[in-house]
């Protein structure tokens, strides 16, 4: 079976998404505080590998590993809410990368897949 | 327990110890700067042992290989030994041969290599005193100029800059280590607007990547914004503007804080640049160098006003950290 990171064109497409997806959640005030970083290729690169993983392509990512990089967050206030915006940026990057509305639902039920390894519940 | 050897003594390191602290902490010289993994200043080789990864982000994969890291980064996992040696084989000669003052605080260090360095203009390099005292500099010169350019700050109580500005003789030997850093031209896009801002003696590198577009036959526009707090902390401005004179696609801007008039704007100098740009910077490029906060914060700004991030160079100048408390054989 094809993955959808495969369908929607693998590593370029990734790599065009976050520069898209990073923009927007900087750019909202309710969430940028989470993603500040000193580094920003080093943020940028983990936001890739996160949407490598949702997509279903090669990525060296569990969901204790993602329990785990997100447990400082978790401390510092991340919640539902806060997933939620993150999610909404997510399905906009893709629309406006023109990703099929059924490739899009279905990168999006991964990602709801992942709620509580992020929120650490 | 980790320890670390160094010119056949075993120094022990305390629980997250880097190998750097330690070193320093027994009263063992290593060359050293920023203490965090940017300058490579404390660049040292293992000849046995396992080098923690986190010790060798940002180095060329031909020094990963033969076991260089930065001892500023290198935290060994407890138990483990680690044999070290320095890195001289990584140094070469240099003499100083001219100095050039370009403003109260700012001026030029000419050196002459005794073997040639293959650099790019606006890569930085490490200058290694005969004490082992080091600090980095950005390249303003070209490579086919024979001769390499720094712009020092004298910094208040600076050891190395005080050095230069009032001990240094014609002549004196120094070490040059490197170059390091990816903030130069790359030649292939010759009609993309470049964008370069700096502040204080960040305009070091980006007068060496100015002129290597210039001459490489870069026509797409070329912004410079050179920021100061007063006038008197701009340097280089008649030769910029002769430059700019000569080559149209040049905008020269000088900005500062304060006092500014004539054909120097006054205003925050992220606010300007920002202004200058598209709606939709498509194919721009930019090289931002100097002050860590300004460097930081217009990156950021520049990416979400829709920059790549992988067009954005970043030079962030890091102080030179001071050892909290005495240490044996520090000056």
């Amino acid at each position: 079976m094809t993955s959808v990171y495969e369908k929607i064109g693998g590593e370029p497409a990734m790599a065009a998404a976050v520069d898209v997806f990073y923009r927007k959640v900087l750019a909202d005030e309710r969430i940028s505080h989470f993603f500040e970083d000193v580094d920003m290729e080093r943020q940028a690169a983990k936001q890739k590998a996160f949407l490598t993983m949702v997509t279903g392509g090669p990525a060296n990512y569990s969901g204790k590993d993602m329990r785990a990089g997100h447990k400082h967050l978790v401390d510092r206030g991340l919640n539902g809410t806060h997933f939620d915006a993150v999610a909404g940026h997510l399905k906009e990057t893709l629309e406006e990368l023109g990703v099929p509305t059924d490739l899009v639902g279905q990168v999006m039920a991964v990602a709801e897949g992942a709620r509580a390894d992020v929120l650490n519940r | 327990m980790a320890k670390v050897r160094h010119e056949s003594e075993w120094y022990p390191l305390e629980p997250g110890e880097t190998v750097l602290d330690g070193l320093l902490r027994q009263g063992v010289r290593v060359p050293h700067g920023c203490r965090a993994g940017a300058c490579q200043s404390c660049l040292m080789r293992a000849t046995s042992g396992a080098v923690p990864e986190a010790a060798q982000v940002g180095l060329k994969d031909t020094l990963r290989a033969r076991g260089y890291f930065l001892a500023c980064t290198c935290r060994p996992q407890e138990g483990t030994a680690l044999e070290v040696a320095g890195a001289s084989e990584l140094r070469v000669p240099a003499r100083v041969v001219e100095l050039e003052s370009f403003s109260e605080d700012v001026f030029a260090v000419r050196l002459e290599v005794e073997t040639p360095l293959d650099y790019r203009a606006g890569q930085y390099v490490t200058v290694v005193r005969a004490d082992g005292l080091a600090r980095s500099y950005s390249l303003a010169s070209l490579p086919r100029e024979g001769r390499l350019e720094l712009h020092v700050r004298l910094v208040p109580g600076g050891a190395m800059s005080g050095w230069f500005a009032r001990e240094v003789r014609h002549g004196d030997r120094v070490d040059v280590q490197g170059p390091a850093g990816d903030c130069f031209y790359v030649p292939g896009q010759p009609e993309a607007p470049l964008l370069l801002a700096g502040t204080g003696t960040g305009l070091a590198p980006l007068y060496g990547i100015l002129r290597d577009a210039l001459e490489s036959g870069h026509t797409g526009p070329i912004h410079l914004f050179h920021g100061a707090r007063e006038p008197a902390g701009l340097y280089l401005v008649d030769a910029l503007r002769a430059l700019a004179a000569r080559h149209p696609n040049l905008h020269y801007r000088p900005v500062v804080l304060a006092g500014g008039g004539g054909e120097v704007e006054e205003g925050a100098l992220e606010a300007k640049v920002l202004t200058c740009l598209p709606k939709r910077p498509v194919g721009w490029r930019a090289f931002l160098c100097g002050n860590p906060e300004a460097v930081l914060s217009l990156r950021k700004k520049l990416f979400l006003a829709g920059f790549s991030l992988k067009d954005i160079h970043a030079d962030a100048f890091l102080p030179s950290v001071p050892r909290a408390g005495p240490v044996a054989g520090a000056a």
